[in-house]
């Protein structure tokens, strides 16, 4: 069975993930596409945290008899792991998208000072 | 030599075709010691070439040597690697209307004066890119003049391999740079080329479009000035990045050429 104490810390650890993205979101820092996975992360690892009994049946499922907290910290790799993807998608994507930029530029560049 | 070329047309261009006109792409980055050799190198071989030096974020002078001898100087703003810069010159070839491109890097490795039988079948029309092979035997005999490391043969050899049996046809030298294309080759090549080592990837972007390749025995020249940019360590990451690029390229979409503008 999960200790009182690992839920209630796990739970306060979520609020204040998904607390944070919020106010990220609303300062303008963080663009809601990018906040989405972690706030996604953070409801789940809430719920997990708060629905006791639920936590020990996944543990039962997926063969964790020991220690079903052990959810929590896979769940949670899990996303990170998802985050970090989706980070590599957007990096690659800019990094195209600022190759493109850079070759226009230097074109128009070109351009300009053939004129001048 | 260079006066054959220059007067040939494209066979069956019966129809006064009005010259094609030609340009060489010249990648360098801080090549300000060699930049000026090769266009005038350039110049000697045919002068009525246009040259555009795509000068890839150098630090050195090399945008002034190349712009006090008179050619186009695109400068890019930092340094996108080789990929980037060739593709730049592309872009410039082809939205400036010119029909005939050859590749040159601005490090001397590559010869103007064998620009000749790099262009011969491009300009008969039996070829949409000529690449200029090290490894191809002469018709003599063998081209075996040049020189590189032992590791770096292998590599070479494992990638032609491997780049000969996607591409279904012998290819000896799927790293050579030392290229002259068409125009339909252009219109593809500005619109996407590889990044960083993108010669291999390329000939299977050129097979998957079904553009016509062929390989032309040449010679390469010891680069005269710099370092050649493929280390020991890195080329062994070059090999697995280029062979897992070859592999995704198989699945990925093909792109679109640059469509012309009427």
């Amino acid at each position: 069975m999960t200790p009182l104490v690992v839920s209630i810390v796990a739970a306060i650890a979520s609020v204040l993930l998904i607390v944070v993205v919020l106010e990220l979101i609303r300062s303008g820092r963080l663009r809601e596409r990018y906040a989405l996975l972690w706030l996604v992360t953070g409801v789940v690892l809430l719920v997990l945290s708060l629905w006791r009994s639920g936590l020990n049946t996944i543990a039962g499922w997926v063969g964790i008899e020991t220690y079903p907290p052990a959810v929590l910290f896979a769940v949670g790799a899990l996303f990170v792991l998802l985050v970090l993807l989706h980070y590599s998608t957007v990096i690659s994507k800019l990094h195209d998208q600022n190759t493109m930029l850079a070759q226009r530029l230097a074109l128009l560049e070109q351009r300009l000072r053939e004129r001048s | 030599m260079t006066e054959v070329v220059t007067e040939s047309r494209p066979a069956g261009g019966s129809a006064a075709p009005a010259a094609v006109r030609r340009i060489a792409i010249v990648p360098a980055f801080n090549e300000q010691e060699c930049v000026a050799d090769v266009i005038e190198e350039i110049r000697a071989f045919d002068p009525d070439f246009a040259i555009v030096v795509v000068d890839d974020g150098s630090t050195d002078a090399t945008a002034a040597a190349a712009e006090r001898l008179g050619a186009h100087v695109v400068r890019l703003p930092f340094n996108l690697g080789i990929g980037g810069a060739v593709q730049t010159g592309f872009r410039y070839a082809f939205e400036n209307g010119f029909g005939l491109a050859v590749r040159v890097d601005g490090d001397g490795q590559h010869d103007p004066a064998q620009l000749g039988a790099l262009l011969a079948p491009v300009l008969a029309d039996e070829a949409d890119i000529a690449i200029g092979s090290r490894f191809r035997e002469t018709l003599g005999g063998e081209s075996e003049s040049f020189r590189s490391s032992r590791t770096r043969r292998m590599g070479i050899s494992i990638l032609a391999w491997t780049v000969s049996l996607l591409v279904r046809r012998r290819v000896t030298d799927p790293t050579s740079g030392f290229q002259a294309l068409n125009r339909r080759a252009i219109a593809l090549f500005a619109a996407d080329y590889p990044h960083d080592y993108p010669e291999v990837e390329a000939a299977l972007m050129v097979h998957k479009h079904q553009l016509r390749m062929t390989e032309v025995p040449v010679q390469m020249r010891e680069r005269s000035a710099g370092r050649s940019s493929i280390g020991a360590l890195a080329s062994v990451y070059y090999m697995v990045k280029v062979l897992l690029a070859l592999f995704v390229g198989l699945f990925r979409k093909n792109v679109t050429p640059l469509e012309e503008v009427k």
